[in-house]
């Protein structure tokens, strides 16, 4: 077995990863600052594209303190939790069809598994305990209502993330996520790429929703409310600690963003580019900038609705997740069916 | 051994010291956290034995749900000094020791004498642990007993309806 292929593809992805992370940051201070009739950060080199060279550093020099009567083990261990899991869920997004490189095939992808869907859906369960136990073990009043709140919040809204991944299934008959991508490579009618996106409108909706929650976004971000929670579960966090946090946080998103891409948005598809008639090799490589294009629209949309709606109220959110969501999550499943079999 | 063994071992004994551990703690937010640990080996060791599907439900509905909403109700009661918790057990100790002695004496009595090799699997576990496969199976071979299942649990959110209602009232 070749170990070294996997070994640099997730070297690649790793860096890859984190590079956008610290860009995302700057990218959501910009736009952010845009909305606002703000500058934003524009000092730390040209138009200020060294500034989160400058704030990584400040983090690593920052002191790191533990609260005494904190649990110390498991506050260290939170941070962690949260981004082992936010990065590992990459292993399974396609990131672009098999290319010919050096003389063999390479699949750009890391784990092409069989469980592919149910491996994301087992994952974004799992990172629920980063934020969790942080707000436990800091032994603060405030981070621990933030780290229920974040528990009670997955729960309900995993279920309808869940439920609306079905149509999905339903229509590629696989969990396998390459499947997926390739199933939406067809056109529909002739001329509009038959992505999830058109073919489950209702779904992308709920899925939508429902992982602007799991991913901790406003206007889901209950769990580090600052008005109400100083700041939720990370209010004992400083230093390096929490720079694992927020470095979670943005690569939560960026894998969210993969995630929708690759379920709803057609993954690396690039429509009509067998018309073109490009070599195999510049193919290849364009399909893996669509991917990087849609991933990076999907991402600024995340930072444009933190900037534009309004946090819910908890029994609001409890409501949406209840009581909306979860119907139309089956509404959708109903009729999937109904026109698979019509 | 190949690579397939150590995995293996090391997640029995990983999974084994997680749930004496869990017992052994005091605290019920550790106890918690080693059963978390425990759920998770568990999902490892059926990914050793080709069990994909079972693999992934495991780490899903077990550690992920599951445990969040345990954890959830711990942190809500907010127990604090674990002393309290302390109970006089009695007899029940004893019980539980003769029960205990009497489940591993059987387990003895069935795997230790025995020729029989374990470690043999069937020539299509491999394609057996898929999803496919088990869908196959739970919607031709195993139908009705799939179905009550689903009545089971329906009923069991109905009962849970009512017994909340009831408090409201």
């Amino acid at each position: 077995m070749n170990i070294i292929e996997p070994l640099v593809k997730i070297a690649l992805i790793l860096l890859i990863n984190l590079t956008t992370v610290a860009y995302l940051v700057y990218t959501e201070r910009r736009v952010s600052a845009f909305i606002q009739n703000r500058v934003g950060p524009n000092r730390v080199g040209p138009m200020g594209l060294l500034q989160p060279v400058a704030d990584i550093v400040k983090l690593f020099f920052k002191e790191d303190i533990v609260p005494t009567a904190a649990n110390k083990f498991v506050h260290s261990l939170a941070p962690l939790i949260s981004l082992i899991v936010a990065l590992s869920t990459f292993a399974v997004i396609p990131f672009g069809n098999t290319i010919h490189l050096f003389g063999r095939d390479i699949k750009l992808m890391i784990a092409d598994v069989n469980v592919g869907l149910l491996y994301l859906l087992a994952l974004s369960s799992l990172g629920v305990y980063g934020i969790t136990l942080s707000g436990w073990s800091s032994n603060n009043k405030y981070s621990l209502l933030g780290g229920l709140r974040s528990s009670a919040q997955m729960i309900s809204y995993e279920l309808s993330m869940g439920l609306s991944i079905i149509g999905v299934l339903m229509i590629a008959g696989s969990l396998q996520l390459d499947k997926i991508v390739v199933h939406q490579g067809n056109y529909l009618g002739g001329f509009l790429p038959a992505w999830n996106i058109f073919l489950q409108p209702l779904g992308f909706i709920t899925f939508v929703v429902a992982y602007f929650a799991e991913t901790n976004r406003l206007p889901f971000d209950l769990p580090e409310a600052e008005p109400e929670l100083v700041g939720g579960y990370h209010t004992e966090y400083s230093g390096m600690k929490f720079g694992l946090f927020f470095l979670a946080e943005y690569a939560n998103m960026i894998t969210a963003s993969a995630v929708i891409t690759t379920l709803y948005l057609g993954g690396w598809q690039f429509p009509f580019i067998e018309n073109f008639g490009f070599s195999p090799l510049a193919v290849s490589l364009l399909q893996v900038a669509a991917f990087g294009v849609k991933v990076a629209l999907v991402l600024l949309f995340f930072i444009i609705v933190r900037w534009t709606i309004p946090r819910f109220r908890y029994d609001q959110l409890m409501n949406l997740g209840w009581k909306v969501m979860l119907p139309l999550a089956v509404l959708n499943i109903i009729i999937t069916g109904f026109f698979i079999l019509v | 051994m190949n690579f397939e063994q150590i995995v293996f071992y090391l997640l029995a004994a990983v999974s084994a010291a997680s749930a004496v551990l869990m017992i052994l703690q005091r605290n019920p937010v550790n106890s918690a956290l080693f059963l978390i640990l425990n759920f998770f080996c568990l999902g490892g060791l059926y990914l050793t034995l080709h069990a994909q599907f079972i693999a992934m439900v495991q780490v899903l509905v077990y550690a992920g749900a599951i445990m969040v909403l345990f954890l959830f109700v711990i942190m809500l009661l907010s127990l604090g000094d674990e002393r309290r918790l302390k109970e006089s057990l009695g007899w029940k100790a004893y019980t539980a020791i003769a029960l205990t002695a009497g489940l591993l004496s059987e387990l003895f009595y069935i795997f230790v004498p025995s020729t029989q090799t374990f470690t043999s699997q069937s020539a299509n576990a491999a394609q057996m642990g898929t999803v496919e496969y088990i869908g196959t199976v739970l919607f031709t071979k195993f139908l009705f007993p799939f179905e009550v299942t689903s009545l089971l649990l329906l009923a069991a959110i109905v009962g849970a309806v009512i017994l909340a209602k009831k408090k409201i009232q």
